[in-house]
This record gives structure tokens, sequence and C-alpha cells, in this order.
């Protein structure tokens, strides 16, 4: 480890590698709650990629045309190889897949409330990725320069990878948009659907986000929510504008001092509820994937079993 | 997106003669069905799959097929000549003009069903896109060419899962023995020529099935005695997808697969 | 929780002929063959690579960062190992 005060204590060198802008490494001291805080905010990331092929997923087999169709599979195949990468680079800390998952299957791990919305319509996949994706990478992009270095990096991969599925939500939109009335108007009325839930996806109000100063200053986080919030706004109206759809939020302005967008106020006790596990779909969600890794253990199993009985083979050969 | 780069002598369809058109339309589009259906049936498990990286192993072979099927819809639609896309032919045909056979439309089961499936199509294919990669029709060649590499990854994905799940555990023999023994008699069709099938081998325009039979009957010998799977006797072939009488699965399929086009017809998405 | 989990591999991606394999992340497998495939699918989706390795993570040895002074710092002084501690003569070429 490059040693920047060596009277230091292990935490202040520690701060003073981080203030530096210096990675860790999977091996490197850190303090215990910084490895906590990683496992659970990168496993949360994982569960959610992994959670968030569902809501997607369920529309593969009725996408409407073959182009959209291998658009679609090849956008939830990514996913899944992002849940892959991050879970993987959790693993690095010292946690296992295995009990990553089990935290999931128990609820004592999150994942994105998001995911807890239905999926109603095909323009569903056109706001999933198009506002869904969208808001992901603001929070995703920054994280490639986060201080934990496996987490960066993966970051790094999810994001050039990223870059195409909002992409091709936004053409669905579009699309919708220029096609006939009533595509016009499933696309209106996936927004008014999507628009709020999104805004809480980047979770509560800084004044009620009591990790966001921790970390903040280890460098696992470099935005505040409400910054990413309003970013997010400002991004997405004149897009909205552009397609000719219109935010559901009365209060949504442009504000000229600010040079930022006026909005409304997210209903949190909608927000808070779904965390809780109330959504539509969290049980639903939650059951899919409990199902697909109990009913995956005898493969897995097999796999194992044969794998081992090559090896005792070639030993005895 | 899917098609191979062709040539330009090779993307105009072949100056054949009507009727020869017309058979070659309806095997061409037999291929396109198939493909299509499989990939559909694998592309149900992705955000299923018994792990994370099968889950991305079954979508890659998904996403294969899909291409390849594409390919066949678009020389289909340009043999017909009569302003069909491929989008139309997929969607807007009904269970009984679909030619696929009956072994891919068959729902995934387990794990153990899905590989087995896969296994007895992969090796079907393979030998299949290695006969059409030599064949006389340059379209298809092509198409041949590009897919069976990827049919070739397929065969070895499924058979190294088909003898892990034999010489596994005792579960995971007792599921693929339950599988075999519901899907082998769906394999017969594959290698069963329909009429337009036997007229087209006999000009030797698509690769007759008696010739590609030795190799597919040796590697399922090589894959069941590695798997310590005894070969299945012969069950009575189920016959009836490649004309048209399908089992009841398929018209299920495609209620979902078509529900956007059929609900709001003539619409760009 | 159950003990079904694969082992956990590392995966290295040559991207071009001429390059050095470089490592790209872990998965896991029962298997090498199974390895080597799941890594073609998993890393390989855009033509990232023509040539694969996966190495079984727990054969991995990895050098100590509490060793790392010890290790590293004494190459900090040796500065006459690279070409530019000499000072060659403005008139001599190509050295």
């Amino acid at each position: 480890m490059e040693t920047l005060a060596p009277d230091l204590s292990p935490e202040a060198q520690f701060q003073a590698r981080i203030d530096a802008d210096l990675r860790i490494e999977p091996k490197d001291w850190m303090p215990e709650a910084y490895r906590k805080t990683l496992i659970r905010q990168i496993s949360q990331h994982a569960h959610s990629e992994l959670v968030g092929m569902l809501p997607e997923g369920n529309w593969i087999t009725r996408a409407p045309s073959l182009k959209r169709k291998a658009i679609l599979l090849a956008k939830v195949q990514d996913e899944a190889g992002h849940g892959l990468y991050l879970y993987s680079a959790a693993e690095t800390l010292g946690t296992s897949r295995d009990q990553m998952l089990a935290d999931l299957h128990s609820g004592k791990a999150k994942y994105s409330s998001i995911f807890n919305y239905p999926t109603l319509s095909w323009a569903d996949m056109g706001c999933v990725g198009w506002l869904v994706d969208g808001a992901a990478i603001l929070n995703q992009v920054p994280l490639c320069r986060t201080s934990y270095g496996p987490y960066a990096r993966a970051m790094v991969r999810v994001c050039k990878e990223e870059s195409f599925h909002q992409r091709q939500g936004f053409e669905i939109m579009q699309t919708l948009c220029e096609g006939a009335p009533v595509q016009k108007e499933m696309a209106q009325e996936a927004l008014n659907r999507w628009w709020w839930p999104t805004l809480m996806m980047f979770g509560p109000k800084d004044a009620d986000s009591p990790n966001t100063e921790q970390s903040m200053k280890w460098r696992i986080k470099r935005f505040t929510n409400d910054e990413l919030r309003q970013k997010f706004v400002d991004m997405m109206v004149p897009q909205a504008e552009f397609l000719g759809l219109k935010v559901p939020d009365e209060k949504v302005r442009w504000n000229e001092e600010r040079q930022a967008y006026d909005f409304g106020e997210v209903d949190w006790e909608e927000f808070w509820n779904v965390v809780k596990g109330n959504g539509l779909c969290n049980h639903e969600r939650l059951q899919a994937r409990v199902q697909a890794h109990e009913e995956g253990a005898w493969v897995r199993e097999a796999a194992l079993a044969h794998a081992a009985k090559r090896k005792e083979r070639a030993a005895v050969a | 997106m899917a098609t191979p780069d062709l040539s330009p002598a090779q993307l105009a369809a072949p100056a054949y003669p009507a009727e020869l058109r017309s058979q070659l339309f309806q095997y061409v589009l037999q291929l396109a069905d198939t493909s299509l259906i499989l990939a559909h049936r694998l592309s149900e498990w992705c955000g299923h799959g018994p792990v994370l990286e099968q889950d991305l192993a079954l979508s890659n072979i998904a996403l294969d097929l899909l291409g390849e099927a594409r390919s066949y819809y678009q020389y289909a639609a340009e043999l017909e000549g009569r302003g069909r896309t491929e989008d139309d032919l997929a969607y807007l045909r009904s269970a009984v003009e679909y030619r696929n056979p009956l072994l891919v439309e068959q729902p995934n089961g387990d794990f153990a069903y899905t590989v087995v499936r896969q296994f007895l199509f992969d090796n079907f294919h393979y030998q299949l896109l290695k006969g059409l990669q030599n064949g006389p029709d340059a379209r298809l060649a092509a198409i041949a060419e590009k897919s069976l590499k990827e049919a070739a990854y397929h065969l070895k994905w499924s058979s190294e899962w088909l003898i892990r799940l034999g010489d596994g555990t005792p579960e995971s023999r007792r599921r693929l023995d339950k599988a075999i023994a519901t899907l082998w008699r769906f394999a017969g069709e594959l290698t069963t020529p329909t009429p337009n099938e036997s007229q087209l081998q006999e000009l030797g325009l698509v690769p007759d099935y008696a010739a590609l039979l030795p190799a597919m009957q040796a590697h399922v010998a090589h894959v069941l005695a590695e798997a310590t799977v005894p070969l299945p006797t012969a069950p009575v072939a189920q016959l009836g997808g490649k004309t048209g009488r399908h089992s009841e699965h398929l018209g299920y399929l495609l209620a979902e697969l078509q529900y956007l086009q059929r609900t709001y017809p003539g619409l760009t998405w | 929780m159950n003990n079904s989990e694969w082992p956990l591999w590392e995966v290295f991606i040559r991207s071009k002929q001429g390059l050095d394999h470089k490592h790209v992340g872990s998965l896991h497998a029962a298997d090498a063959a199974m390895a080597m495939q799941n890594a073609r699918d998993v890393y390989t989706r855009r033509l990232e690579g023509v040539s694969i390795w996966v190495v079984e993570s727990r054969h991995i040895h990895a050098s100590n960062p509490d060793e790392a002074a010890e290790f590293f710092d004494p190459a900090a002084d040796k500065v006459y190992r690279h070409p530019t501690f000499y000072d060659v003569p403005e008139s001599i070429k190509h050295m």
C-alpha cells in the first residue's frame, strides 16, 4: 500500500489515501465499517440488476417485432451480466454469492424499489429504458471513480454496456410517440406511472439520508441524492418535451435564477411503503428469485458432483 | 442486424421457376419457424435460470437462434415476393400455418427438459447446417455458414450438460431420464422428410436427411455413453409440426408472441 | 443456504492478437470446461476477446499489501535502471 502518512493511525492513513483519490484494493487494510457498507451497497446493486431482469423479462415473449425481441433479450441478458460483475466485486470483500443471495431471499438485503412496480404495457419497456436506466446511469457513472477498485472496475464495464439500454428505451418511446394516437396514449400513460417512482430511485432526501455523509467521505458515493435527482429532472424534462409528452407534475417549471427545473414533492409515504416491502410486486419478485434459486439447486449440485467424479477418475488414471 | 454479409449476387433471390420457388419458400419458412420457436422458448428462461452464468448462456443461444430465424424469414419473404416482411411472417400466421417440428414447441419444463430438447435439436441443426453450407442455394449457404459456428457451440453446451446431468447426482439422473422418456419421441420428426422436403432433397437443393443420420447417431451414442445413460429404444416418432399439425402448446406460445401485432394491427413498433 | 455454490474462477482475456491477457473479472463454474464457456458467455458478448484464460481463484497467490514496502520500495532508488538517468551528448543519435 502506498503510505502517504506513515506516522498516522491505519484509519487516518486509509482516509488520506481516499482523499488523494487512490483506490483501495481487496487485500488492503480497510475499516470494518467501510467493508460492511461496501458489501451492503454492492450487493444491493447486484440484487437490483438481478431482480431488475424480471419486470422487463416478462415482455421478451411479447415484444412486438423480431428486432425488438432481440434487443430486449440482449438488454435483459446484460443485466444478468451486470449482476454477475457486481457480485464478483462484492466477493472480493470476503462474502460469497450464496450468502448474498440468502440475504436477498430472506428479505435482509434490499434491492431498488423501482422493480416492485409492474410493467403493464409495451410502453413500459420504453420507460424502463429511458427513465429507469437514465436514472441508473446518473447514479452509476460517478461510481466508476468510486474508492474501492473492484467496484469501480465493475462499474466501468457496466456503464459501457448500459449506454445502449437508455437509447433503446428512448427509441421505443420515440417510435410510439410518432406512431398512431393509441401508441402515443400508451407512451403517456406509461410515463404517468413511471415518473414518480423513478424520482424515488435516488433515495430519500439528503436530510433523511444518514449514511450519505460517511459514504461521501469514503468516496463510495460521489453526489448526494438530491443533487442527482435535480440533475435527472433537468435532463429528462426537455427530453419529454421533445417526445411531445407531459411529465405528470404540475409544479415542473424552469427556474431562471437557479438555472434548473423546480419540481414537486415525491410522495415519501409511498416511497417508504415500497421500501418496506408493501409494493405491488415485492412479493412476486422475491418469490420468482427464490424459486429460480431453489429449482436450480439440483442442477448446481449435479454439475459439482460430475466435476468431482471426473477429477477422481483423472486421479486414478 | 442478423443478416450475414452477402454479395449483391447472393442477395438477389435466384431465378427459380415459380413452383420450385414456392417449395423453397415453404422450406425456408420451416427453418425460420423452427429457430424462432426454440429461441422464444429459451428466452422464457431469462431471469429464471439455475445460476446467473447459465442464464447468460441460455440467452446467448436464444439470441443466436433468433438472429438465424430473422435471416431465414427475410429470405423467405423475398422468395415469396408478395411484399411480406419478417414480422408479417412471424406475427401474422396462425398455429396451423407454422411449420416448426413438434420438438421445439415443447415447454421448457425443468432444466433437464430444456437440455434434452436442446441436445436433440442441436445435434440435428449442426449436421443440417453443414449440409446447407455446401448446398447450391447461395443464400442458404451463407446463412448456414454463419449459423454453423453458433450451432457448434450450442451442441457443445447441450452435450456437456447432458453428460453432467446423466453422470451427476441420482436426482439429476432421475430428471434426465424423465426428460428423455418424454422428449425422445419428438426427435424422429427432425429427420423424417415431408413431401416438400423429399422433393427438394431429390433435386439436390437441400441436404438429404438420410445422409445426416450416421453422424447424428454417432454423436448421440458418444454423449449418452459419457453420460452413462443407455440408448433409448427408438419410440414411435410423433410427426406433424412440419405440416402444421401441432401440439396444443404452440397456440399459447403464439398468443403471447403475437399479442401486440394482433391487438393493434398494422402499426410500427 | 446450501453448499451447492460452484467454485470461483478468475478470467483473463486477450482482447486482440499481440496483446497480453488482462484480468477482466471472475465467475462461478463447476469445472474448467464450464468456466471457459461461462467466460465466453459472460465476458465476450461484444467481441471483447480472441483468447481466454481461466484459473480457479484459490490457485492465485497474491502479494501481501502489508509487505508492499519491502517488496516494492527498494526499486524506487535504482534510478540507473532507467534510460533517462543517463546524459547522452546532443550530437549522438540513435541511442
